[in-house]
């Protein structure tokens, strides 16, 4: 039988090691998979890459684990916010590297990660300073720039129901990046609000099917602080 | 001059806005259009963090914090409306599906540059979001601005010093002083306010401005 659930969310997080690179869902708050950020940060690793769209958020989800210590990368869309104050400093002191990417070209890069492609030609960036030292080209009279996916070790998601052969659904626009995160990691741990039996998931409306996620935790639901900070 | 405030720039923009139009508003003022809509009129709002048919701000104690707009505000989703992810998000905007976005600028070039992510200020923390694509995707990119800094410097300018957003992507630029269209050929002057002259926008400005063929007083 298999079953991809986990009830211990510690063990779900076990193998991620040192130097291991993270995508972690959620835009804002929203989506955040605060638990298993939690329970990584039980852990002691470091010198971790986080992949997401934002660099933290007041003191939940990635902001602990950069105000933690245990980020040296981050790949992201919009870090600066009126309350990422922990990213803010770590960055300011030195000791996060920053990857800044266009969020549509952040997900196009994640996305073509997980459907196996080498690379894309995108239009976004293109003559800016996002794109200088990029290969370019004009196809159809239309200017790109060629862009490389963008894969992890890991990707911590956070979803409302699943089952455990891993299909999941998600929460109104807590599905963000989940979905194309789910594809893009060797290992996706989804948390969920509820972990349902084989068959309660209508197929015609499951979002990410199971084949994307090794890892299903069922945490508590607990609504998350309303939305905070200004943000594309 | 009737200088436009910026809810009468909204409505302005609100205005040019059609019936079945997919629409992106940014964050900031271009999100005041919204309030301006006409309620006989079916537009589609767009947010880039995954929903579209985006209705109003929720009543006080209705808030879900798992469903916001791209500033991260509490919103509602209206009948009709549905969630995507963010790859599906930024497709309809790359691939040309949504009709119109409007954006805030801190320049504008008059061909239709737009610079409005990073003032490129030594120590700022550059953050881009979804300028970038919002920019170069929609079918028209509009901007709406107050047309001088309150130095009173122009944001309508021959080439942008800031850093860019997105190269020659603005068809038109709304301002508390007049309309202007841009192209390969500068700005023209589609609308202004009572009591302006060509020459004293060009004044104001520093731009030599044509007028467009149907200008007309706001």
């Amino acid at each position: 039988m298999i079953d991809k659930s986990f009830a211990d969310i510690g063990a779900a997080v076990a193998d991620i090691f040192d130097g291991a690179s993270i995508m972690i869902g959620g835009f804002g708050t929203a989506g955040m998979p605060d638990e298993l950020i939690d329970a990584l940060i039980a852990r002691q690793v470091g010198d971790l890459t986080i992949i997401s769209n934002n660099a933290g958020n007041g003191e939940a989800g990635v902001a602990a684990l950069i105000k933690a210590g245990r980020v040296s990368k981050v790949i992201c869309s919009f870090p600066r916010q009126s309350d990422s104050h922990h990213f803010d400093a770590r960055y300011r002191a030195g000791e996060i590297e920053l990857e800044l990417v266009p969020q549509g070209n952040l997900a196009a890069r994640i996305q073509a990660a997980g459907a196996g492609l080498g690379a894309i030609f995108t239009p976004t960036g293109f003559g800016t300073l996002l794109a200088e030292g990029k290969e370019t080209r004009t196809i159809d009279g239309k200017d790109y720039v060629l862009e490389y996916p963008i894969g992890a070790d890991f990707a911590l998601i956070k979803a409302l129901k699943g089952d455990r052969w891993g299909n999941l659904v998600y929460s109104k626009t807590a599905r963000n990046f989940g979905p194309i995160m789910a594809m893009a990691a060797k290992t996706t741990l989804a948390q969920v609000s509820q972990i349902v039996p084989l068959g309660a998931l209508d197929p015609e409306v499951v979002v990410t099917p199971g084949i994307f996620v090794q890892r299903v935790v069922a945490v508590a639901a607990a609504p998350a602080p309303a939305g905070s900070g200004e943000s594309q | 001059m009737n200088r436009l405030n910026r809810e009468q720039m909204a409505a302005r923009v609100a205005r040019d806005i059609p019936e079945g139009a997919y629409v992106n508003l940014g964050i900031g003022l271009p999100t005041r259009v919204a309030d301006f809509l006409p309620g006989d009129r079916e537009i589609f709002l767009q947010s880039e963090n995954g929903l579209l048919g985006m209705g109003p701000a929720p009543a006080p104690g209705e808030e879900d914090p798992e469903l916001i707009n791209a500033g991260k505000q509490p919103v509602t989703l209206l009948a009709g409306g549905c969630y995507f992810h963010h790859a599906d998000s930024f497709a309809m905007m790359r691939g040309g599906h949504l009709d119109i976005c409007v954006l805030g600028a801190f320049q504008v070039s008059t061909h239709g540059d737009l610079a409005n992510w990073h003032t490129g200020e030594p120590g700022a923390i550059p953050a881009v979001g979804g300028a970038m694509d919002l920019a170069i995707g929609a079918k028209r990119t509009l901007v709406m601005m107050e047309l001088l800094t309150k130095q009173g410097q122009s944001k309508l300018v021959e080439q942008c010093t800031y850093p860019l957003t997105g190269l020659r992507c603005v068809l038109r630029v709304y301002t508390d002083l007049a309309v202007f269209d841009l192209g390969a050929d500068g700005a023209r002057v589609v609308e202004m306010v009572d009591g302006l002259t060509i020459d004293d926008l060009s004044r104001l400005t520093g731009l030599p401005l044509a007028r467009a063929d149907q200008a007309q007083a706001i």
